[in-house]
């Protein structure tokens, strides 16, 4: 089996031809999937464990703490203990609650996160799916994700969550506004929805580079809405611990609880790896025009490496946000979204299509 | 017009302040020495409290067994919340007196407020108070301690 | 969506429960809260659910007994209930403390307005939804509780203050850890205002709401940082001075916006008046005795006595009846947070929920005060 750490299309045509030798192509394409959904599945686990515990230990760096030190070396592993410990905890279902809806919820959630994930590029050939509309998929499935927070807020039959899944409601349905609009705006500029066809795009220049003005304003929107989006502060309304206690999900315990909790980590991952794809370049190493020992040199760096680099870089941010800034009003978070972001969005689109038009870019 | 460049530099100002506010946290990030958490049971060995923090009550005793407590009963009648009893007896001097001393200076450390009132009232300096604060114990009983130890005499040069 | 449909949709109040177990009630407070989808429509506070018996405990305790519990009152502003106990006292009896006494009661007073303000800092980032605030301010308390512990023996419950003086001279130290802590400070303040005073999250969270009128805070009552910011004079420090405080210089703090964000301010602006103060005196503290001679057992004459001072929350009112006894026949304490409280409901009508967590924050509720 040839195995390239630069691109991964050996690899896994390798294994689709070792299949298809003894297998009929039926089964062939159900071991496939069957494969990529485990390794998905270990992906989202190993994933969410790595990003509680790094949350952890940033969010103290930003406070002068040490965080978690206690559970082995440095800590590192007290996020698989909590894990255990939620696995063990009994599973509660309030009186009168709509036990169906209840059930179901987390679910939704943690489907919808799957079914994004399976659209990121994580290095060449290294991508589940591969729509032509792959960017419009991501964004259609991860505004389903609401649906769960809503049915959790509607099933528990507890107030607190009633409001906060409320509050969740309005701001994701504003937010994906101007998700979907930076989209558009980078869509203009790359010429395709195709989200290999976009990273292919940026391997002579990141976008964000190449697209200056315009698109470092969509590149600080999508940062912003993304955080909007995966619920989490300064936009952690729904959750607001010093005003609902725990928002939506108040009255969820043990695994249940870890399936909200594990897709606002999933969910930070994508909305991390979207900015990475359509602005940083996905798995592209960094290359500056003429400069051909540094290009070289960053060519060096496995794609895998960059992407992974990149979209902690991001999740650095977003962690730099919630740490740092208070908690906006429910009238002022769709305030911010209707008044500033939409109008500089429109705006923003319509500078991109003139610099595409003109070719005023590099 | 006007109302176009307010409206940018809102947007602006507010961006900037956020900056800013990212500042602070940013440098408290990348200087991790400042980091102020004591790791608490680890440092045991190094962790010194200030000497006139209040842990308990004691009763010094030195290294003859003997204490400076006459059993006067001034602290039980200072506390606040009944944390001191103490029981006497007579007993004989050499001499043929009948003299009163003290059986039993017992301390319920569960009721105690730590409010250095008995301490403060000690006419001879018997109890202070101890630097000890690792107090938790699986059965309240515990609590309840004799201050004096077990055949301690009072010490010669205390005035009664 | 016409008027008319409007009015077909059936919309109900509901009454929501925050507290007594809710994360920014601070203790055990319980707001009943009726509420139109996010509006605030009415809050009740109920309160009693900590209620300790202080009051009533006094009767059967001597008056240097008195004093100790009042560290359980209102426990971030635990030296200042001990000075009044002990002022009320001193002032029946005539006793006169030395100059030594009153500058180290100033001093520590001010210590602990600053530990309060602090604490009520961070606190108030948190309700806020900014995380981060909670560790800063109580990194900068711990400078101040290590002072107190050092020379008073303990972090919270101080008891330092006794009839006729101090429980204990001040700690050699003393001196030079309050200036490296002013010194510190100084430098830290204008963090705390980059990170939340000046951020537009904040501003636009705080500026406007909750506003509260002179006329209104001197009818509920309201006094402290909360009244001052509403342009009541209320100061007691200023208009009826006490200990040492008829020998600094210092500036009321007296605003006249009144909203949330205006009562934020005037506590920070507070921090900085409490600094100077602790740098007027610092430098010099006369000598003398610590401890007033006192008789063994403290008697009262009989008679009315009332002493108030300025806590870290307003004015804290110290009744004592005596019947010329070792124990008062009754001890009322006018406390500066039960009648913050009752303001909660005026300035929060109409408002959403996550401004009465906003508001709740700037009254700077001390749940144990409310329910002596």
């Amino acid at each position: 089996m040839a195995f390239d750490i630069y691109d991964f299309t050996t690899l896994t045509s390798s294994i689709h031809q070792s299949l298809s030798e003894s297998l009929p192509p039926l089964a062939v394409e159900m071991i496939e999937w069957t494969l990529v959904g485990l390794s998905m599945l270990i992906f989202v686990a190993l994933f969410g464990l790595i990003l509680v515990y790094l949350e952890r230990k940033v969010c103290a760096l930003f406070q002068q703490r040490l965080g978690p030190m206690r559970v082995g070396k440095w800590g590192l592993l007290q996020t698989i203990a909590d894990f255990v410990k939620l696995l063990m905890k009994e599973l509660i279902t309030p009186n009168r609650a709509d036990k169906f809806l209840y059930n179901l919820a987390p679910f939704i959630v943690i489907i919808v996160t799957f079914m994004a994930i399976a659209a990121i590029p994580f290095a060449k050939g290294l991508q589940a799916l591969d729509f032509d509309i792959g960017v419009f998929y991501v964004s259609a499935i991860s505004s389903l994700g609401v649906i769960g927070i809503l049915l959790a807020g509607w099933a528990s039959n507890n107030k607190y969550s009633l409001i906060g899944a409320m509050r969740s409601g309005a701001q994701i349905i504003s937010y994906e506004l101007s998700v979907g609009l930076t989209l558009i705006t980078m869509i203009i500029f790359a010429g395709t929805m195709q989200i290999s066809g976009i990273v292919d795009a940026q391997a002579s220049g990141w976008f964000i580079f190449r697209g200056h003005i315009p698109a470092i304003i969509a590149f600080i929107i999508f940062l912003i809405a993304g955080t909007a989006e995966t619920n989490r502060g300064p936009f952690d309304l729904a959750e607001a611990e010093s005003e609902l206690t725990a928002g939506f999900h108040t009255e969820y315990s043990g695994i249940k609880f870890a399936f909200f909790f594990l897709a606002e980590y999933v969910n930070l991952f994508i909305v991390s790896a979207m900015a990475t794809v359509l602005f940083l370049g996905g798995w592209q190493p960094l290359h500056f025009g003429s400069f051909e020992g540094f290009n070289q040199v960053m060519d060096f760096i496995p794609p895998i490496f960059w992407f992974f680099g990149k979209v902690m870089f991001i999740i650095y941010m977003i962690m730099w946000f919630k740490w740092t800034f208070p908690r906006l009003r429910v009238d002022q978070i769709l305030t911010l979204e209707w008044k500033y972001l939409l109008p500089v969005n429109l705006f923003n689109i319509l500078l991109m299509t003139l610099i595409v038009l003109m070719g005023w870019h590099f | 017009m006007k109302a176009l460049i307010q409206y940018i530099s809102t947007i602006l100002q507010g961006l900037l302040t956020l900056v800013k506010g990212m500042a602070v946290t940013g440098h408290y990030f990348f200087r991790p020495k400042l980091i102020t958490t004591q790791q608490y049971p680890e440092n045991r060995q190094t962790l010194k409290m200030f000497d006139r923090f209040r842990g308990e009550v004691i009763m010094p005793h030195d290294e003859n067994n003997h204490h400076k407590c006459t059993g006067c009963g001034i602290c039980e009648m200072n506390c606040p919340n009944g944390s001191i009893e103490i029981i006497t007896k007579m007993i004989e001097t050499p001499e043929g007196k009948k003299k009163k001393v003290i059986d039993k200076h017992i301390y319920h450390l569960g009721m105690c407020t730590l409010c250095n009132l008995c301490v403060k009232a000690c006419p001879t300096g018997a109890i202070v108070m101890g630097q000890k604060f690792e107090h938790a114990v699986w059965d309240r009983t515990q609590l309840t301690k004799v201050l004096n130890q077990p055949g301690s005499e009072l010490m010669k040069d205390v005035k009664e | 969506m016409s008027n008319n449909l409007q009015d077909k949709i059936e919309t109900q109040e509901y009454i929501v429960n925050m507290g007594p177990q809710h994360p920014s009630t601070h203790g055990v407070l319980r707001l009943m809260v009726n509420l139109e989808g996010e509006i605030v429509k009415n809050v009740d506070p109920v309160v009693g659910y900590i209620h300790s018996g202080i009051e009533k405990m006094t009767e059967s305790l001597a008056y240097p007994q008195i004093i100790h519990l009042t560290d359980r009152m209102d426990y971030l502003s635990a030296h200042m209930n001990n000075e009044a106990v002990a002022l009320c006292i001193e002032n029946a009896l005539q006793v006169e403390v030395s100059d030594r006494v009153k500058v180290i009661r100033t001093l520590m007073a001010e210590l602990q307005r600053l530990a309060s303000h602090q604490l009520w800092w961070c606190v108030m980032g948190m309700d806020m939804g900014a995380l981060t605030t909670f560790f800063y301010g109580l990194r900068d308390r711990e400078m101040i509780l290590d002072i107190f512990e050092e020379t008073c023996g303990a972090r919270l419950t101080l008891n330092y203050s006794t009839p006729g003086g101090v429980m204990f001279d001040l700690h050699p130290n003393f001196q030079k850890r309050v200036k490296e802590f002013t010194k510190y400070f100084r430098k830290v303040l204008p963090e705390y205002n980059q990170l939340l005073t000046g951020n537009v999250i904040f501003k636009e969270r705080t500026v406007g709401l909750g506003p509260l009128s002179k006329e209104d805070a001197i009818a509920y009552g309201v006094t402290g940082p909360t009244g001052r910011a509403s342009g009541f004079a209320c100061d007691v420090r200023k208009h009826n001075p006490y200990s040492a405080y008829d020998r600094v210089q210092f500036n009321e703090i007296l605003r006249t916006d009144g909203d949330t964000f205006g009562r934020y301010q005037a506590r920070i602006d507070e921090m900085y008046e409490s600094l100077n103060i602790i740098d007027q005196l610092i430098d010099n503290i006369p000598e003398g005795d610590y401890q007033a001679k006192m008789k063994g057992v403290i008697k009262l004459p009989e008679g009315e006595f009332y002493q108030r001072v300025e806590t870290a929350r307003g004015e804290l009112g110290v009744y004592i009846l005596s019947d010329g006894k070792k124990n008062p026949y009754r001890v009322k304490f006018r406390s500066p947070v039960f009648s913050n409280l009752w303001v909660l409901n005026h300035l929060i009508k109409g408002q959403k929920i996550a401004d009465l967590v906003a508001v709740m924050s700037t009254l700077d509720l001390v749940i144990p005060d409310i329910d002596r």
